[in-house]
C-alpha cells in the first residue's frame, strides 16, 4: 500500500484556490444522481449533510442518539477560532496557520492546515446568517475572547455553549433539507460495518438501536464523521456514547489509522472524586483567561487556599512561560500540572488537583462581570463539587478531552479505501500532536461546509451515475452476517464480569501507561495486558438480554469489545514513536526542564497502521511530513 | 448513604408496564443520580436481570438526552438542573424515590425510561431554520445585532430539547418548546424574512403531533433546566396572531 497525501502544486497560500479551479465538477443534473451517506451528525456531519443536501445530492445521515441535535459537539464550551482580525490585534491567516502548526509541535500536514485558516472567517459568516447568536458587543458586532496558544483574539462564542449554538445551526440547516426530502435522517441507528465493492467504499451495514434490526444502505460514496475515541480510556470529557466502533470497523476493512497514540489531555477538568464516576466534566480552556493557575510552593501544604498568603503560591505557568502564562497550550499545562503533582505539591483531598483562582479577576473586573462571562461554568462547578468558586478557587487537573489520531485521509479528507472519507475529530489531519482550544469546531465545520462538498465531487465525478451497487449483493450479505454473528457472540459469552469493569481496566491500563507520560517498559507491559484482557473479555464478559430490541448493554459491549483492540494499536503507535511531540511525551526523550525534545530527522512523518488482524502486528507506512514553507523550530511558549 | 428506588419497567410500548423497587446501598452522596443508576444496574447484571434502560449522553446538562421523571418532576427537585446534574446531596439517607419516564401523548414510549421525542424534530423541520445555504452569507459583521437582542435570543436558543416541558404539563404541551425555538430566530434580523411562515408552520405542526393545547399555567417554565422564560409563549402568540392576521 502507498500513501499518495495528494498536495496540490503551487504555492502554499495558492494551493487551495488551484485545487479548487481544477478539479473535476459534478453538473448540477447529475447530482441528484449520487447518494452521500453520511454517518454522524456533529458538527462535522451535520454540516456536510447540510451542504451536499442544498448542493443537489441524497444523502442518508445516520447518528446513534434520538436525534441529531445531540451529537456530541453539543457539549463544547469555550469557541471557534477563526482569522477574522476584528479586533484589529494583528491577526491573519497565515497566523492562525503558523499557530495551529506549531501548537501540534510540528506533526501536521501542512497544505490542509493552511486550507484551515483560509476558511475560517467563511465558517462565522456562514453561522451567523443560520441565526446563530453569537456574543456581541453594544455596538453590534462580533465579541472575540482568547484561547491558549495564541497571542490574539480570535476565538467567536455564545456564552459557554458554543458547540451548542454551532450544532444547533448545522442542526437547523439539516432540518431544512429533512422536510425538503433531500436528506433522509436513521436516527437511533449505529453503523457496524463498512461495505467494500471492488476495492471502493460503497456502503455500510447498520443495526436499529430501537428494533435491533440489522440493514445494509449503499451509495456512491460513504463519509465517516463519527468523532474522536477518548472513551477509550473510560474516564474522559466525552459524551458517554461517543465512540470508535465506525471508523475501527472502518480500519479493519483496510482503512489506514494514523496516529493513534495522539491523545489530548485537556489542563482544566473538575479532579476525579470516587471510583463510582461515569465522566469528567471540563471546565472550559476560556477560563484560562481571567483565572490563574497556582499551587502552594511547599510541599503538602494542606491550609485551606485562603489560607496561604501570595508568596507562598507558585503560579508555575506564569512563571515557566511568562509569554503566554496561564494560555499555555494544553499539553505543556497538562504536564506542568502532573509535575507540581508528583512532586507532592498538588491540592485537594488526592493531592491530583490544582487551583485555578478567580480572586484577582474579581477583584480587577467585578463579580458581575467574571458572573457574565463564565457564570454558567461557575453554576456546573457547584452542582458537581458542592463548591462556591467565586469564594474559593477552582481545583482541576487534566483529563482526556480529544483525539488528533484517527483514519488518515489525503488532502481529499479521502482514506486510503477509494470512496471513503473522514471528516472531524474522526480523521487525523490538521492538530499533530497536540490541538490548540476551539479549534476543533473550526476544523469540523471547516470539513463539512466548505472542504468536503468541493473534495468529494471530484471522487464522485469518477463514478458513473446509476453504477453504485444494490445493497443486497454478496458483499453487503458477508457484511450482514459478520455484524450478526459477532453480536451474537457477545450475548453468548453469560461470563462473570460486567463490560464496565472490562472498559475501566483498559482505562486504567491506557492512563497509566499511555497518558500524560510515557516510556517504554510501561508501553510494553501495555502490550502484554491488554490482549489478556481482550481474551478475558471475549471468555467471561456478561452482556445481558437480547438482540432483538434496544439494548444498551449490547451497545457499549461492542464498543467496549473495538476499544479492547485499538488501545493496543494506541500502545503500539506511543512505543514505535521513540521521540516527544506535542501532547506525546516519552520520558527517554525531555529537556532538562522536562519539556518535549522532538527528533525531526526520524520522528517528521505521520504514521498510519494497517490492520493485519486480531492481536497481530500492524504495519506501519509512514507520510513523511514536508514542510514547505514553515522551519521546523523548538516549540517555545516562554 | 442507602436509597430505594420504585422504577418503571416496561419492555415496550406494546406491553404493560409496572413499578419494581430496588435498593442501592453504601451510595456517595455526591454521585449523581445516573451515576446511581449505573450503580443499580451493574448489581441487576451481576444478578442476571434486565439493566434499566435510559436514555443519557453528555451528562452535563447540554444534550437533552437524558429525560426521567424523578419523584413526580420532570428532572428531579432541583431548580435549573437536569437529570444528569441531579446529585444524591438532594435526598436523604433513606429515601425512596420513583422514578418515571416521561409522559406526554407525543412521546410514545421505547422502553422502560426511554421515550420517542422525534416530534420536536419534525416541529422543527417544518420551519425551524434560516433558509440560507452554505456559501451565501455575507460578512458576519454586516448584520449588526445589538446586544440586547442578541442576549435574549441567546436565552431562547439555550433551549436544550430534553421535553421536560411536555412532561411537566397537564394538557402535554409543547408551547414552551416550540415558542424557545420560534423566538431565538425570530429575534434576529436574520430571521425576520421568514418570521411569520415559521411562526404558523411549526405551531401547525406542533398541533398535528398531538400536544395538548397550552393553558400557560407555568409548570413548564418551573422544571426548564435552562429556565426558558414563559415570556417567550407570548412573543410566539403575537407571531402566531400578527401571521394569521396578514395570512
Ligand atoms: C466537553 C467538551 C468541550 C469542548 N469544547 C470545545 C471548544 O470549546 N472548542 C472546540 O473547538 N472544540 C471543543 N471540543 C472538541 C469538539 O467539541 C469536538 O472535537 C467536535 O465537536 C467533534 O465533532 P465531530 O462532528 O467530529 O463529532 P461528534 O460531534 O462527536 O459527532 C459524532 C457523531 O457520530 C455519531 N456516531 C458515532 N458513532 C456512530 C456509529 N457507529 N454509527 C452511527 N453514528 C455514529 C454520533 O451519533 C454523532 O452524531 C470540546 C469537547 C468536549 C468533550
Ligand atoms: S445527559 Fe445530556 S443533558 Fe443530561
Amino acid at each position: 500500500m502507498k500513501l499518495n497525501s495528494q498536495i496540490p502544486g503551487g504555492p502554499l497560500a495558492q494551493k487551495w484556490t488551484n485545487y479548487k479551479d481544477h478539479i473535476k465538477l459534478v453538473n448540477p443534473a447529475n447530482k441528484r444522481k449520487y447518494d452521500v451517506i453520511i454517518v454522524g451528525t456533529g458538527l462535522a456531519g451535520g454540516s456536510a449533510a447540510a451542504t451536499l443536501a442544498e448542493l443537489g445530492y441524497n444523502v442518508k445521515s445516520f447518528c446513534i442518539q434520538d436525534s441529531p441535535r445531540r451529537a456530541h459537539s453539543v457539549a463544547a464550551q469555550g469557541g471557534i477560532n477563526a482569522a477574522k482580525n476584528y479586533q484589529n490585534d494583528g491577526d491573519s491567516v497565515f497566523r492562525l496557520f503558523y499557530d495551529t502548526i506549531k501548537g501540534g509541535d510540528f506533526r501536521a500536514r501542512e497544505a490542509n492546515v493552511h486550507r484551515l485558516a483560509e476558511v475560517s472567517a467563511n465558517i462565522i459568516d456562514q453561522c451567523a446568517a443560520q441565526g446563530v447568536p453569537f456574543a456581541r458587543e453594544y455596538g453590534g458586532t462580533l465579541t472575540n475572547r482568547s484561547f491558549g496558544g495564541a497571542q490574539v483574539s480570535r476565538t467567536f462564542y455564545a456564552r459557554g455553549q458554543t458547540g451548542q449554538q454551532l450544532l444547533l445551526g448545522c442542526y437547523s440547516a439539516m432540518c431544512r433539507q429533512i422536510g425538503a426530502g433531500t436528506i433522509k435522517m436513521y436516527p437511533r441507528t449505529e453503523m457496524l460495518d463498512l461495505v467494500i465493492v471492488n476495492g471502493q467504499a460503497k456502503g455500510i451495514v447498520t443495526r436499529n438501536l430501537v428494533t435491533g434490526k440489522i440493514e445494509s444502505h449503499s451509495a456512491d460514496a460513504v463519509v465517516l464523521a463519527t468523532g474522536g475515541y477518548g472513551n477509550a480510556y473510560y474516564l474522559s470529557t466525552y459524551g458517554r456514547g461517543s465512540n470508535a466502533t465506525a471508523i475501527w470497523r472502518a480500519h479493519k476493512k483496510g482503512a489506514s489509522f494514523a496516529n493513534p497514540c495522539f491523545t489530548q489531555i485537556h489542563p482544566t477538568c473538575i479532579p476525579v472524586s470516587g471510583d463510582y464516576q461515569s465522566k469528567l466534566t471540563l471546565m472550559s480552556e476560556s477560563l484560562r483567561n481571567d483565572g490563574r493557575v497556582w499551587v502552594p510552593k511547599k510541599k503538602g501544604d494542606k491550609r485551606a487556599p485562603g489560607e496561604i498568603p501570595e508568596d507562598e503560591r507558585d503560579y508555575y505557568l506564569e512563571r515557566k512561560y511568562p509569554a503566554y502564562g496561564n494560555l499555555a497550550p494544553r499539553d505543556i499545562s497538562s504536564r506542568a500540572a502532573k509535575q507540581v503533582c508528583d512532586e507532592g505539591r498538588g491540592v485537594g483531598e488526592s493531592g491530583l488537583g490544582v487551583y485555578l483562582d478567580f480572586g484577582d479577576a474579581i477583584n480587577r473586573l467585578g463579580r458581575k462581570v467574571v458572573e457574565e462571562r463564565y457564570g454558567n461554568l461557575f453554576d456546573m462547578y457547584h452542582e458537581i463539587t458542592h463548591e462556591n468558586a467565586y469564594e474559593q478557587p477552582m481545583r482541576i487537573f487534566p483529563a482526556i478531552h480529544y483525539t488528533m489520531g484517527g483514519l488518515w485521509v489525503d488532502y481529499n479528507l479521502m482514506s486510503n479505501l477509494p470512496g471513503l472519507f473522514v471528516i472531524g475529530e474522526a480523521n487525523f489531519s490538521d492538530h499533530g500532536a497536540n490541538r490548540l482550544g476551539a479549534s476543533a469546531l473550526m476544523q469540523g465545520l471547516a470539513d463539512g461546509y466548505f472542504v468536503l462538498p468541493y473534495t468529494i465531487a471530484n471522487y464522485l465525478a469518477t463514478q458513473k451515475p446509476g453504477s453504485r451497487p444494490k445493497a443486497d449483493t454478496a458483499e453487503f450479505k458477508a457484511a450482514e452476517k459478520d455484524v450478526a454473528d459477532r453480536l451474537n457472540k457477545l450475548l453468548g459469552i453469560r461470563g462473570k464480569k460486567t463490560i464496565t469493569e472490562f472498559h475501566k481496566q483498559l482505562g486504567k491500563i491506557l492512563w497509566e501507561h499511555c497518558g500524560m507520560a510515557r516510556n517504554k517498559a510501561g508501553l510494553e507491559q501495555a502490550l502484554k495486558l491488554i490482549p489478556t484482557l481482550r481474551d478475558e473479555f471475549w471468555n467471561n464478559v456478561n452482556v445481558p438480554g437480547e438482540g432483538g430490541d434496544l439494548n444498551q448493554s449490547l451497545e457499549r459491549a461492542g464498543r467496549v469489545a473495538d476499544y479492547l483492540e485499538l488501545g493496543e494499536l494506541i500502545v503500539t503507535d506511543a512505543l514505535a514513536r521513540d521521540e516527544s511531540c506535542g501532547c506525546h511525551l516519552r520520558e527517554e526523550h525531555q529537556t532538562p526542564e522536562g519539556e518535549c525534545q522532538r527528533n525531526d530527522a526520524e520522528y517528521a512523518y505521520a504514521a498510519a497502521w494497517e490492520f493485519t488482524g486480531v492481536g497481530a502486528k500492524p504495519n506501519l507506512h509512514k507520510e513523511p511530513l514536508v514542510y514547505e514553507s514553515v522551519q521546523l523550530a523548538e516549540r517555545s511558549y516562554k | 448513604m442507602n436509597i430505594t428506588l420504585r422504577v418503571w419497567r416496561q419492555k415496550s410500548r406494546h406491553e404493560t408496564g409496572h413499578f419494581e423497587e430496588y435498593e442501592a446501598h453504601d451510595l456517595n452522596p455526591n454521585m449523581s443520580f445516573l451515576e446511581m443508576l449505573d450503580v443499580v444496574n451493574e448489581q441487576l447484571t451481576k444478578a442476571g436481570k434486565q439493566p434499566i434502560a435510559f436514555d443519557h449522553d453528555c451528562r452535563e446538562g447540554i444534550c437533552g438526552m437524558c429525560s426521567c421523571v424523578i419523584n413526580g418532576e420532570p428532572h428531579g427537585p432541583e431548580n435549573k438542573v437536569a437529570t444528569c446534574q441531579t446529585y444524591l446531596r438532594s435526598f436523604k439517607d433513606g429515601d425512596t424515590i420513583t422514578v418515571e419516564p416521561f409522559r406526554a401523548a407525543g412521546f410514545p414510549l421505547v422502553k422502560d425510561l426511554v421515550v420517542d421525542r422525534s416530534a420536536f424534530d419534525r416541529i422543527m423541520q417544518a420551519g425551524g431554520f434560516i433558509s440560507v445555504n452554505t456559501g451565501n452569507a455575507p460578512d458576519a459583521n454586516a448584520i449588526p445585532v445589538g446586544k440586547e437582542i442578541a442576549d435574549q435570543a441567546m436565552d431562547a436558543a439555550q433551549c436544550i430539547g430534553c421535553g421536560a416541558c411536555v412532561a411537566a404539563c397537564k394538557n402535554a404541551s409543547a408551547m414552551l418548546f416550540v415558542a424557545a425555538k420560534v423566538s431565538h430566530l425570530n429575534l434576529l434580523p436574520q430571521g425576520q424574512p421568514e418570521k411569520s411562515k415559521r411562526a404558523l408552520a411549526m405551531v401547525n405542526q406542533m398541533d398535528e403531533e398531538g400536544f395538548g393545547a397550552c393553558t400557560v399555567t407555568g409548570s413548564c417554565e418551573a422544571v426548564c433546566p435552562k429556565g426558558i422564560s414563559l415570556s417567550f409563549i407570548s412573543k410566539l402568540n403575537r407571531d402566531y396572531l400578527g401571521a394569521m392576521l396578514f395570512r
